[in-house]
């Protein structure tokens, strides 16, 4: 546990008044708060940091203790007995945000000096936010299911809705840590990542899968069964068919997500297979194809 | 649905801040407000919005004009970022050889 210079991190000297103070700090707020910086982790620790400094700085009480015994807080018996030896006074609210912070948003320096949330004030603060990733397979996300998650040891049911995409990230208000002093519960943050396990392709709600077809077929012209996420489906082929063209199959690609009933389209490519390992009669029959 | 609205006066008792606020957002196009019988309701949806707002005006000291820039731009980088997660998977499909 290391001294954690307040002012330094308010970026003011030690005379500062508690305007310096107030204004300081909501600059340094309006720059790396939460609400200003979602899903930035690096914002979030500075924030947490900056609002503990300003727990502190802007409390007289608290600041007079810290000026008075801050670099010397190894001395916890020392400053057991001064802090019994005076008069004990609960500390006011600070103003400082409560916004998403709960104890364990703290330094220990600052639990050491304070003794954790006791002496703090009885300001509701939302409980932390959790963050857990989701393995699912493009199968699984293909249609809409329950799911059971543990966090943090409990067990959290949730249904993920058909389609969600690789890096969707889906929030689940009150699942995270409990809030403190009838603060409200923080949110879980679920982020999906899918694997693709199947032979299609996603790109948004469309699908994509090449399909081998046989040379007599392409020439002439049949009829090929298909794999579709949705089951197998019979085509046609029209004679002549060129290596590599693209069939669209409306409504046979994607589930739109939060879209009941709405899917993407599947897009087929016919790779023209040609034989190998040809008998004589047939290598003639080509040769007289080639001639003519 | 009446079920999810809030009157407004009960959000801005709990936050002890005045009605005139949100009047002030409404005004503002910030927030959305039902009015039955003329008593402002915020929609509960709005609820999230809204508390980051509170936040940002009286704590933050960031005045309306101010917050609506900020929505704007956040409401930006989120689009912003939903494309690029789009963006992204296409990556990836292509560099799986697809």
């Amino acid at each position: 546990m290391d001294f954690v210079d307040y002012y330094k991190i308010l970026g003011v000297d030690k005379q500062a008044s508690v305007e310096d103070i107030k204004k300081a700090y909501r600059k340094l707020a309006r720059k790396l708060h939460p609400d200003l910086n979602p899903n930035d982790k690096e914002a979030h620790k500075k924030f947490q940091e900056v609002n503990e400094a300003n727990e502190v700085l802007s409390d007289p009480e608290k600041r007079k203790k810290y000026d008075q015994y801050g670099k010397d807080w190894q001395h916890a018996d020392q400053f057991e007995q001064a802090k019994q030896s005076r008069q004990q006074q609960p500390f006011s609210g600070s103003g400082s945000f409560g916004g998403n912070y709960g104890e364990e948003d703290f330094s220990d320096f600052f639990s050491s000096m304070f003794g954790g949330s006791g002496n703090r004030s009885q300001a509701k603060f939302k409980g932390q936010d959790y963050n857990a990733e989701l393995q699912l397979s493009v199968k699984e996300a293909f249609t809409t299911h329950p799911k059971t998650l543990t966090v943090n040891g409990k067990n959290v049911r949730i249904t993920i809705p058909a389609g969600v995409e690789n890096g969707q990230v889906i929030k689940l208000k009150g699942y995270g840590a409990p809030g403190r002093n009838g603060g409200p519960a923080g949110d879980l943050f679920i982020t999906f990542v899918i694997s693709n396990d199947v032979k299609f392709k996603r790109m948004g709600n469309d699908l994509y899968s090449t399909e081998e077809i046989d040379l007599y077929t392409a020439l002439l012209g049949g009829e090929k069964i298909i794999d579709t996420l949705s089951g197998k489906i019979r085509m046609e082929v029209k004679p002549e068919v060129q290596n590599g063209t693209k069939i669209r199959l409306k409504g046979k690609g994607y589930p739109v997500y939060k879209k009941e009933g709405e899917y993407g389209d599947l897009y087929v490519t016919w790779q023209v297979k040609l034989p190998t390992n040809l008998t004589e009669k047939q290598k003639e029959i080509f040769r007289e194809l080639s001639a003519s | 649905m009446q079920t999810d609205l809030i009157p407004a006066k009960v959000f801005c008792a709990s936050h002890a801040i005045e009605q005139s606020f949100i009047q002030t957002l409404y005004e503002s196009g910030l927030i959305e407000i039902t009015f039955i019988e003329e008593d402002p309701f915020v929609p509960a949806a709005q609820l999230e919005q809204l508390e980051r707002i509170v936040r940002m005006y009286f704590e933050m000291d960031i005045n309306v004009e101010g917050i609506e820039t900020i929505v704007h731009l956040l409401h930006r980088i989120q689009t912003m970022q939903q494309e690029m997660n789009v963006l992204k998977n296409r990556l990836r499909l292509y560099e799986s050889g697809f």
